[in-house]
């Protein structure tokens, strides 16, 4: 038994140490800049490491990662969150709608007020009374949906919007911040290779950046914080990994659960705020677009923690500015991927591992291959490439996963 | 035994459409209308002949929604994949159908094939990560929904598999022959697709394969007990994969009504949502063909009802208001009915050994 335990685990611990390692992965992070560059350098296309591309990447990345926050507070405590998307639809509602009557503060502070009471739904509905949580996480997306498009039929005509468009809503002031942001300026001018490219990416994450990005980031540290370092953060983790034995040491598991999926409801609510109100000025129909989907695969995409949902928002954010932006850029990525799996196949023959050179030999052929028959990628391959990533984690890294035991079961109390 | 068997079963459904109409009722005296009105409204707008007519027509995609969900849930799964299903299922059907040339009828048999089949394999993705990799479908077919809405978007255009008619701004397939296509019949003074007798034939079939097959025995004991199954020497694993291909090949006739008797091709203008549609009919219908059939025609009801409400002032969306209260409802009593279920039997119990005992102390 212990045996086998220690052989199923030793793959994971090996990348564990492999990626916990600061100096290595800032080696990692250095090493994919530097290929980035060397190819913009090659075909010309500056359009990656612009500070419009990163500005525009945070901007998108925001809204995700609120939601993936969200559906990484339900799923640590046990509850699986579908309705990420219907409590970003309330978000994005009611922070216009009290942002036009009482001003984008205000309206912040009723989405998070309406999202919390929307995860308490959810938490009634699947903690206390015990139904399906796919249920009734689907039936608050409906709910969700068809309620905004009845109260924005109702209220947003008379009040000079439209069926489907809320009023404008003033904006959020944003700031620069001082002395760095001119300094990196001069040198994304400059145009050195690598030192201009990536001041280019720095800089459009310190020019003209809303408060409300800064404060939302903030609960990325926070989440890590309360999770590993609080006591409730280990009775969470608890409900979600083994409900009957925390609440036999004590632990009211249905209270943790009800302030946990709350809370991730007023997550996901925040997203949808910032969509409203920083992304854009107004609520405007179907304006989540899946968002709150995605969301749920950072979950799954950063293994159930909050950097790796950080991560994964910033990756679908990056592909979600790549969409609007051109799709010359996604095609140099394309070659950086090719470079990439060709250094990884001669990294590998090497040290004689043939199965994965084999598969990156593989990827390094069919990015090759792309790249020489495809002159534009369709915009709509770069829309989904989350959920294809999802997928593609979900298939070869699934063993890897660790996702809290018992998310998406019931729990009764007292019962087995 | 039989009729209360029928009480308990439609007691709950009964009891969720009534909350929901009182819920529904609520918002509405918010509004400033007189709710029995509005009720009153939507009923004789409803049955307006010419209105029935595009409700069975519906009911027909919603119905086969329904099968194909409820076939899932005997077996746990939750096929919430059923958009993707769907749109594959329809748009392959478009593709060879219009490439295809033969007779009549085998025409229309192939187009029906390829959609089971499209609809089936693109299952199959969902049922393969959850045999083999323990992926949940539910994750996994969230996902297959937004990349099969992709492909289909991609290939779609003008120079790939689809065609720009002249004067119109919207892609779709290449129309299909007249042979591949299915004749509708008179009814209420309108047309009614014919497909209607294959949704009446997926239903019969679906009691059959369940209640007197092998195959549906194994399926319904693996989705009351994986191990117990398995130990029985049922393939569990498998049963798992095949039911989730069934279900998806179902799924796959979804928008076929639509595509043979009035479209004859596919385009983005297909509707979506059919995952949570179907979802909520086969609990609504409590997986039974009879209920999913009443439940689909209900579904059918409210949508085509609702425009009726633009002209009180009520914008009609509060119609998925409703159908959102009555899925949670159901799912709420179900759950109620099988807690006072569960509190007679232990009740049944412990008076049957009160009586054993108190006969033992006489002895």
């Amino acid at each position: 038994m212990t045996t086998k335990t220690s052989a199923a685990l030793k793959p994971a611990s090996k990348m564990k140490s492999f990626f916990k390692s600061p100096a290595r992965i800032t080696i990692l992070i250095a090493g994919l800049f530097l290929i980035i560059s060397i190819v913009e350098a090659i075909t010309g296309a500056v359009d990656i490491t612009s500070p419009g591309t990163s500005g525009a990447t945070l901007r998108f990345a925001i809204p995700l990662l609120m939601a993936g926050l969200g559906g990484l507070w339900a799923e640590r405590a046990g509850v699986i969150n579908i309705g990420l998307e219907g409590m970003m639809i309330v978000g994005t509602w009611t922070a216009a709608w009290f942002g036009y009557l009482h001003g984008p503060l205000v309206g912040f502070a009723a989405a998070a007020i309406f999202g919390l009471l929307s995860g308490f739904f959810h938490a009634v509905l699947t903690v206390k009374v015990g139904i399906d949580q796919a249920v009734s996480g689907l039936a608050i997306n409906l709910i969700a949906a068809g309620g905004a498009r009845y109260l924005s039929g109702i209220f947003f005509p008379a009040a000079g919007g439209d069926r489907t468009v809320s009023p404008p809503v003033d904006s959020f002031p944003t700031f620069t911040v001082p002395i760095i942001a001119p300094l990196l300026e001069s040198i994304d001018k400059a145009n050195i290779f690598f030192i201009s490219n990536l001041a280019g990416i720095l800089l459009g994450v310190t020019k003209d950046i809303s408060l409300v990005t800064v404060a939302l980031l903030l609960f990325v540290p926070l989440t890590s914080w309360i999770l590993w370092r609080s006591k409730f953060g280990l009775r969470m983790r608890f409900s979600g990994e083994n409900p009957m034995a925390a609440e036999s040491l004590g632990i009211n598991v249905y209270r943790i659960r009800y302030i946990a999926v709350s809370i991730s409801g007023m997550f996901a609510s925040l997203g949808g705020a910032y969509l409203a109100l920083v992304a854009s000025s107004v609520y405007r129909e179907g304006q989540t677009a899946g968002r709150g989907f995605i969301g749920l695969a950072t979950v799954i995409f950063g293994n159930w923690r909050p950097s790796g949902v950080f991560a994964g928002s910033i990756l679908f954010g990056f592909t979600d500015a790549l969409r609007v932006r051109q799709s010359e850029s996604v095609m140099s990525l394309v070659f950086a991927a090719a470079i990439i799996c060709s250094i990884l196949t001669i990294f590998y023959a090497i040290s004689r591992r043939w199965k994965p050179a084999g598969i990156s030999a593989i990827g390094a052929l069919i990015t090759i291959w792309i790249h020489q028959s495809v002159d534009v990628m369709p915009s709509e391959f770069v829309t989904v490439f989350p959920n294809v990533a999802t997928l593609i984690v979900l298939t070869f890294l699934a063993q890897r996963l660790t996702p809290p035991a018992m998310v998406g079961m019931p729990y009764k109390r007292g019962s087995e | 035994m039989t009729k209360s068997k029928v009480f308990w079963a439609t007691i709950a459904p009964t009891a969720a459409i009534l909350n929901s109409l009182l819920f529904v009722s609520i918002i509405l005296l918010f509004r400033g209308v007189n709710p029995l009105e509005i009720f009153q409204l939507m009923i004789s707008y409803g049955f307006d002949p010419r209105n029935v007519v595009s409700e069975i027509n519906a009911t027909v995609a919603y119905y086969l929604a329904g099968v194909a969900a409820a076939i899932g849930f005997k077996m746990l799964l939750f096929n919430i994949g059923i958009d993707g299903q769907y749109r594959m299922g329809a748009f392959f059907g478009g593709v060879v159908g219009a490439a295809v040339n033969l007779p009549p009828v085998l025409h229309v048999l192939v187009i029906v094939m390829t959609a089971m089949l499209a609809g089936g394999l693109w299952a199959a993705i969902a049922g393969y990560l959850k045999v083999r990799r323990g992926v949940s479908e539910v994750i996994s077919n969230i996902m297959l929904n937004f990349i099969a809405a992709a492909i289909i978007a991609f290939l779609l255009s003008p120079n790939l598999l689809g065609s720009l008619p002249p004067g119109s701004q919207n892609v779709q397939t290449k129309p299909i022959p007249l042979s591949g296509q299915m004749p509708t019949f008179k009814m209420f003074g309108g047309e009614v697709y014919s497909f209607l007798f294959v949704a009446i034939f997926v239903g019969v079939a679906y009691w059959i394969m369940l209640n007197k097959t092998v195959f549906g025995f194994n399926l319904r004991a693996t989705g009351l007990s994986f191990r117990a199954a398995r130990a029985s020497g049922v393939n569990a694993p498998g049963m798992i994969f095949v039911t989730t291909v069934l279900s998806g090949a179902i799924a796959g006739l979804v928008g076929i009504g639509t595509l043979l008797s009035d479209t004859h091709s596919y385009s983005m203008s297909f509707p979506s949502g059919f995952a949570f549609t179907g979802l909520a009919l086969a609990l609504l219908g409590r997986n039974h063909p009879v209920g999913i059939f009443f439940a689909a025609f209900l579904w059918s009801f409210l949508e085509r009802a609702a425009p009726v409400l633009e002209f009180e002032g009520v914008p009609p969306e509060i119609v998925i208001v409703m159908q959102g209260t009555i899925v949670l409802s159901i799912v709420v009593a179900y759950e109620i009915v099988a807690r006072i279920n569960l509190k007679q039997q232990q009740r049944a119990v412990g008076e049957a050994n009160v009586e054993a005992l108190t006969e033992k102390e006489a002895k």
